[in-house]
């Protein structure tokens, strides 16, 4: 249901071992997917299906053993390097030593990004994630949501057009997550950006997703991909209509289809 | 265990500078020794050699760098002079003779652990006593922390002087000075300990209606085992420290601290220098010990280092 | 006899009320954080003052407060000159060169995992090492001024400051070091805004405990060769006649300058690390 259907990634066959002390651990096993610009894509999963390793993957942050993997036409290496992500990790993880200004400054610092520009956008993202005026707290000053909405600002503030984000609001209590979820949508829809989401609520899922990947274990794989046939503007209610379910069902299926070969 | 390779290559780069720093540290001895044996030297006065650094007259005389390793009275030994030197006093020597590093290092030995001891037993003690009372913590708590930045350790000769002008000389002095390093180390490391447990399994210990002594021995004593290990590390450290730092100035006959200064002021660098290394070993060999019998009784009480 | 009983009467009576104020309703107030510890103390050098009266000690054996506070106050040049010549010249010298060394072998070794794996377990060897008694030797070597005074320092304070600043520049997270990573930051970006401010706790660390080694370090080599003048050089002096007076006031001046220097540093360290959980 994306508005374009041109792939900004693309993976063909992807394979990744990691050689423990346990012996090896088949991570991803043969897994192709294509993520269409503008699509919000939420992999979801028992924990060890490798989706948190998957987006790792798109990050250019583990490099697989096999297969082939493109964004935006590079590899995610070159990908990084032009500044395609921005990462949202499943804690907030802000530099104590700075402030929420300067949390969110210093992907642009590291940028090269000129003074003026830095406060520009600072100020931009700040309001775009409803934290206007607390540029200057520090981050244990601030409450769980917040901090994590200020590490989405960081994420948001260069101009990467691909957004990755690992268990974002995991840490959060349900209130709060339901808040969010709703500001991610209403942000999704105005910067139109490509949106990769790990989580293992199947609601988060299918409420924020026009396309869910569902993953099982032992190997990682895919074992489903369901296109959510929603409308891109959702209020919070439509968790309880007929289609929102029967999504729901299916997402659900496909994890018990991937846990019965345990 | 993979971190050997890394330590040895540490070690083989300070031997190898260790040995490099030989030869321009000695050659202007060994250029007057030369020049007294009619070897060739340039250039062939010593207010000449005087004016040049170690390095530059080591370029001019290589033929006489090999004697910087083997000079008898050298300023920077070699470290195979200085490791012949303890082999020779602690292998050779009988450990009843007054040249035996053995017999020195027990003279240090001995009052450092009798001191660890008292001090480490006194400071559970006052720990104890400023976690079950709140008179005890606010006054005495602040100047324990206060000690700590003191350098008590620069007194302790004058400490040693001041006994032995009472009439208190051998063991007993000595001691003390041990005691009182470990002692405050030990206090704040068991107060911190003693104060772990959490709140929640202290109220767990209310809800069985413990006594102070069950609350104790139950819950806050193993609990704070391993900031008790951590201060004894440095406690026992800090005490053979100042048992040789007591033995320095204060011509005492016996003790690494003397031979150091005996080494010193006969001319005789190598005794030293073994005594300096002899009294780093032992160090090395007790904080060993203490960090050992942590390690095995931490393990069977399932905790992790503080 | 009198002497004795009020000694004991004045110490009993500061500990009754200690115990007063500690269990009042007052005592988490931050002025009685300082007053009880206060009482305790003044007390207890009241109760020395009169117990050495009361008992008769001998001046050269113990010297009464008062004798020590006015010898501190009559010898004040003196106490200056040998502040100087021990704290600012021997004990500050060494410490900024040892600092300055150990900083830069620190950033040095980090930079390979090998290297690092090497240098914290015999930098933490030797930090617990009596290097103190290389100060005879230095003495030998660099003279008897301050220069071998700093020398002895300079080894002394190494050790410490480089095993907690090689520690705290690895103790970073996976999670922060990838998110520099998705940023494409390299090696300069990582250090300067990443691995040295995580590294400032660890580094302060190492500079507290450098402190009182450097005064200790100063004072003990001035025992074995000095110019006459210094803090060490007095002590020993002092005691050669007698003088336990002059003595006991360069022990205050060296307990007094050994609290300032912590405290200046943990200062310092409060201003630069305020976020870290341990000063919030």
């Amino acid at each position: 249901m994306s508005l374009e259907n041109t792939p900004v990634i693309t993976a063909r066959n992807l394979d990744l071992t990691f050689e423990t002390n346990d012996g090896p651990i088949h991570a991803l096993k043969d897994v192709s997917l294509d993520i269409g610009k503008g699509d919000f894509v939420s992999f979801i999963g028992p924990s060890g299906c490798g989706k948190t390793t998957f987006l790792r993957c798109i990050a250019g942050l583990e490099t697989p053993t096999a297969g082939e993997i493109t964004v935006n036409g590079m590899t995610p290496d070159e990908a990084r390097r032009a500044r395609a992500y921005g990462y949202v990790f499943q804690a907030a993880g802000l530099y104590p030593w700075r402030t929420i200004g300067g949390n969110i400054r210093l992907p642009l610092e590291i940028m090269g990004y000129s003074k003026a520009d830095q406060n520009e956008r600072v100020n931009r993202v700040l309001d775009l994630v409803d934290l206007g005026g607390f540029d200057r707290k520090f981050p244990w000053q601030l409450s769980g949501g917040m901090q994590q909405r200020a590490s989405i600002a960081r994420a948001l503030a260069f101009d990467a057009d691909i957004l990755l984000m690992d268990e974002p609001f995991g840490a959060l209590d349900e209130i709060v997550r339901d808040h969010l979820n709703e500001q991610l949508l209403q942000l999704w829809a105005r910067t139109e950006k490509t949106i990769g989401f790990v989580t293992h609520s199947i609601p988060e899922a299918v409420y924020l997703s026009t396309k869910i990947v569902v993953m099982s274990p032992r190997p990682g794989r895919i074992s489903d991909v369901i296109d959510s046939p929603l409308p891109r503007e959702r209020p919070l209610d439509i968790r309880d209509s007929p289609e929102f379910i029967e999504i729901a069902h299916r997402v659900r299926d496909g994890l018990r289809a991937g846990h019965i070969d345990d | 265990m993979r971190s050997i390779l890394p330590v040895l290559t540490v070690v083989a780069a300070i031997l190898v500078l260790w040995c490099i720093a030989v030869v321009p540290m000695n050659m202007h001895l060994v250029a007057d020794q030369a020049q007294r044996d009619d070897l060739v030297v340039a250039p062939d006065t010593p207010g000449a050699r005087q004016e040049l650094s170690g390095l530059g007259l080591s370029l001019r005389n290589a033929h006489l760098i090999p004697l910087t390793y083997t000079f008898k009275r050298p300023r920077l030994p070699s470290p195979h002079q200085v490791a012949g030197e303890l082999y020779a006093t602690t292998v050779e020597k009988k450990i009843t003779s007054k040249r035996s590093l053995v017999y020195h290092g027990w003279v240090t030995l001995e009052p450092t652990l009798l001191g660890f001891v008292i001090g480490t037993a006194l400071g559970i003690m006052l720990a104890i006593g400023i976690v079950y009372s709140r008179v005890m913590d606010r006054s005495v708590m602040p100047w324990a922390i206060v000690s700590q930045t003191i350098p008590i350790l620069a007194l302790a000769p004058m400490i040693i002087v001041v006994l032995g002008s009472m009439g208190i000389q051998g063991l007993f002095p000595k001691s003390i000075i041990a005691a009182y390093l470990s002692f405050f180390p030990v206090v704040v490391g068991m107060v911190k300990g003693l104060r772990s447990p959490s709140a929640m399994q202290l109220d767990l210990m209310r809800t069985y209606n413990a006594s102070g002594y069950q609350v104790l021995m139950g819950l806050r004593l193993p609990a704070s085992t391993p900031y008790l290990f951590a201060s004894l590390k440095i406690g026992i450290a800090a005490s053979i420290i100042g048992t040789i730092v007591a033995e320095l100035p204060t011509g005492a006959k016996a003790g690494f601290g003397a031979r150091m200064l005996v080494g010193d002021q006969y001319g005789q660098p190598l005794v030293s220098w073994a005594a300096l290394f002899a009294a780093a070993i032992t160090a090395a060999c007790l904080v060993g010990v203490v960090a050992l019998i942590e390690r095995v009784l931490l393990r069977q009480m399932g905790m992790k280092p503080a | 006899m009198m002497y004795i009983v009020a000694g004991f009467l004045i110490w009993g009576l500061g500990w009754w009320l200690n115990i007063r104020l500690a269990n009042g309703p007052a005592s988490d107030t931050p002025a009685m954080q300082i007053v009880i510890p206060v009482i305790f103390g003044v007390t207890s050098l009241l109760m020395w003052e009169l117990w050495v009266i009361g008992f008769d000690v001998k001046p050269v054996f113990l010297p009464r407060p008062t004798e020590i506070a006015a010898r501190l106050v009559s010898e004040l040049p003196t106490l200056w000159a040998d502040f100087k010549q021990t704290i600012l010249k021997g004990a500050l010298g060494g410490y900024v060169i040892g600092g300055f060394a150990a900083f830069g072998v620190a950033i040095l070794a980090d930079r390979s995992e090998f290297l690092t794996r090497g240098v914290l377990p015999v930098g933490s060897f030797m930090a617990a090492l009596p290097i103190v008694g290389i100060a005879p030797i230095f003495v030998k070597w660099f003279g008897s001024d301050w220069e071998s005074k700093a020398a002895v320092v300079t080894v002394m304070v190494f050790f410490p400051i480089l095993v907690n600043t090689v520690a705290g520049l690895r103790d970073t997270t996976t999670m922060q070091r990838d998110l520099m990573r998705t940023y494409g930051a390299g090696y300069w970006p990582t250090l300067f805004k990443l691995r040295l401010p995580a590294a400032l706790p660890f580094i302060f660390n190492g500079l507290k405990i450098a402190t009182t080694l450097a005064l200790i370090g100063a004072i003990v080599a001035e025992f074995f060769g000095s110019p006459t003048v210094g803090m060490g050089f007095r002590i020993s002096t002092s005691f050669g006649v007698l003088a336990l007076d002059l003595v006991w006031a360069e022990i205050v001046i060296a307990a007094l300058t050994g609290s300032l220097f912590y405290g200046a540093v943990t200062l310092i360290e409060r201003g630069m690390t305020f976020w870290h959980p341990s000063q919030r």
